[in-house]
């Protein structure tokens, strides 16, 4: 009961006029700077963290707040309407949200991602109320060979449900590893594949410029290829009803992909390390694993927009978890809100609920208040973004080329990566014609960097034997079922070939 | 299509030999006390990526994938000059970045794709060249403050404006 009473106080501080105001403007620039390909909630909350010492701390982090989610929402948006990811959390997005707005259906695709994010953020406030404090023991618990075997998962269930050509998917998932662990070795300081001697390669390689590179440039080409330029994107028109409409297709079509979004997502959220990223790429995964019709994803199902939306918003509240509880930061961005916490005066760890109690439900009682404006803003926006939509594609084209080059510059700030780009995008172009599945490389180049440390920690822990990933509870059940989905469709194979003989023999 | 199927699977071979090669510049085994060595996962996803790209050939032999059955050719004439002109469009644009800044390239291939590729009418094609690096411009210099490349010196005095509304 006591936490309810420290809620409706949090909540009662969030609705302040101020912070109303606070989190309407943070909500609405959030949306822009997550729609922006290259720029994520981290580069919003990093640019806007000096503003926030003008107002009092509790006002200061329900600002932050608000940015982190509408930045949340925005993701989404440049993934449906353009076809290019707007941050490495909306990756996901992209496989469905993309094929719906070509179908004409860019309404659906994004009247489901706010109201899927919207689930997402309510589910994981609900949690978070409930279970913080033993969720952080658990989330603890997780060393480095269960968090290598969540990977393990994440790749698994690309391959195992991929349904595509699987040699091409593998060498797909294994480029983009490989491309992720250009620069440094992470354990050594090594330089590492710096490739010809180049040096911008010491840097590595930005997932945001095989992303773009990919969905920006790559993909318009393919596509300014197979339709001749004679496009038209989509012929959808916004009215009030047709949102009402959409809302309840996305109900019917789409309960079942934000429920596993929204609970896994927090999980996942939750592991220091982790964040919404692979927890949108697993629920993506898990939601066509247990489809009906698990071939439906990847050419526009609402399903596959609502769990990876879902997912990303659940997650970002579920990594404040560690952050609060623990002072572990589970996100690039919660770290960043970790360092204003410190210089506004707080000191973040266990201690955190107990000596600073107003700011803890305030924040908490924020994201009630900012996830609820979001969802409306956002909804409210979408015939702007419909309309852009609406645009004719030899308008359309050249203001996503010209996005996708400004974005890969701002990612890094770097030429070298905008040569990178343009290199990414002509050879994904010519990938594409070859049914080279993509998608799983940029999804690599994501994880790779959670997945090698781990690695290499788990086997410098069992010095050098394997069996530590079956060994160890959690880890094992979850390598399992990842070997599982990964032989499932050689079981495919050989079963259509005794098939095949026994008809032969018959 | 035949033909460039096996050619990709070539090249990726290629690549994937490059990235072994290059891994071995670090240690590539278990190294006692301090874990697998740097060069050990790159090496072996190379190496993975290596063997993928014999299956492809394999079924590139077998036809059993569907390009390696198509007769189509890869570009067709349209398709070639498609990728001409958009992908030489985007290189020059990535090329004038350093000399005219970034804004100036953005607005001369949105003037050259508008009018030239698209055929929208003049007015159309200038209004949306010259206001979308104007929008760029406010957006990041002065709201995200991050700022992008101005090219050469000779583009000073018009920044020297833009910075005066900004400041």
């Amino acid at each position: 009961m006591e936490i309810l009473e420290l809620l409706s106080h949090g909540l009662f501080l969030a609705i302040q006029p101020m912070n109303i105001a606070l989190i309407v403007v943070g909500v609405t620039l959030g949306l822009f700077i997550g729609a922006m390909p290259g720029l994520g909630s981290v580069n919003g909350v990093a640019i806007l963290l000096p503003i926030t010492f003008l107002v009092p701390p509790a006002s200061a982090i329900i600002f932050l707040a608000a940015i982190y989610y509408g930045a949340m929402y925005g993701g989404a948006i440049s993934s449906i309407t353009l076809g290019i990811p707007g941050a490495s959390t909306a990756v996901a997005t992209t496989f469905d949200g993309r094929p719906l707005a070509l179908k004409g259906r860019a309404s659906l695709a994004l009247v489901t991602a706010a109201i899927a994010s919207f689930v997402g953020g309510t589910v994981s406030i609900l949690l978070f109320t409930a279970f913080a404090p033993p969720l952080a023991h658990v989330a603890l618990s997780f060393g480095p060979p269960e968090i290598f075997a969540l990977m393990l998962l994440a790749f698994a269930t690309f391959v195992g449900l991929g349904g595509d050509d699987i040699p091409k998917t593998v060498l797909s998932i294994c480029l983009g590893l490989v491309f992720a662990s250009v620069g440094f070795d992470q354990i050594s300081g090594a330089p590492r594949l710096v490739f010809f001697g180049i040096s911008g390669f010491l840097h590595g390689i930005n997932f945001l410029v095989l992303a773009i590179g990919v969905y920006g440039i790559g993909e318009m080409l393919w596509t300014l290829d197979t339709t001749r330029g004679k496009i038209t994107s989509t012929e959808a028109r916004m009215t009030f009803a047709g949102i009402v409409a959409d809302t309840r297709e996305c109900f019917a079509k789409a309960w079942k992909g934000m429920s596993i979004g929204s609970f896994l997502g927090f999980f996942v959220g939750i592991l220091p390390a982790a964040g919404a990223t692979p927890g949108s790429l697993m629920s993506y995964g898990v939601a066509k694993m247990t489809g009906r019709d698990p071939d439906s994803y990847g050419r526009g199902n609402p399903d596959g927009v609502a769990a990876p939306e879902a997912a990303n918003n659940s997650a970002s509240t579920g990594a404040m978890l560690p952050m609060l509880t623990l002072g572990i930061p589970g996100s690039p961005t919660t770290a960043i809100l970790l360092g204003g916490m410190v210089i506004w005066g707080l000191t973040p760890g266990p201690r955190l609920f107990t000596d600073q109690p107003e700011f803890v439900w305030g924040l908490i009682g924020s994201f009630y208040v900012s996830n609820f404006f979001a969802l409306v803003i956002n909804l409210s926006f979408i015939p702007l973004f419909i309309w852009m939509l609406r645009m004719p594609f030899t308008i359309l084209a050249p203001m996503i080329f010209v996005l996708s080059v400004v974005g890969g510059y701002a990612a890094t700030n770097d030429m070298h990566d905008v040569w990178l780009m343009l290199i990414f995008g002509i050879s994904a172009f010519f990938l594409r014609k070859f049914d080279y599945p993509l998608a799983p490389a940029v999804l690599a180049i994501v994880l790779g960097p959670i997945a090698e440390p781990t690695l290499r920690q788990s086997l410098l822990l069992s010095s050098g034997d394997p069996s530590i990933f079956f060994t160890r509870p959690i880890a094992g059940t979850i390598t399992v079922i990842a070997i599982i989905l990964i032989l499932l469709p050689l079981v495919g194979v050989i079963r259509r070939k005794l098939r095949g003989t026994n008809k032969a023999s018959a | 299509m035949r033909l460039g199927e096996i050619v990709t699977a070539a090249v990726l071979a290629a690549l994937s030999i490059y990235m072994m090669w290059k891994s071995t510049d670090l240690n590539i085994g278990y190294v006692a006390g301090k874990g697998p060595g740097g060069g050990a996962w790159p090496f072996w996803l190379s190496a993975i990526m290596l063997v993928c790209t014999i299956v492809i050939a394999f079924n590139w032999a077998r036809r059993t994938s569907p390009p390696s059955r198509s007769t189509e050719p890869v570009l067709d004439a349209d398709g070639r000059r498609m990728l001409l002109q958009v992908g030489g469009g985007i290189f020059v644009f990535v090329a004038l970045i350093n000399v005219i800044s970034i804004y100036g390239a953005m607005a001369l291939f949105l003037f050259y794709y508008l009018w030239f590729l698209g055929r929208h009418a003049l007015w159309l094609a200038l209004t949306i060249s010259i206001a979308t690096p104007i929008a760029f411009f406010f957006f990041f210099e002065a709201l995200m403050r991050i700022t992008l490349p101005k090219g050469m010196s000779f583009t000073d005095p018009v920044f020297n404006v833009l910075y005066d509304i900004i400041y």
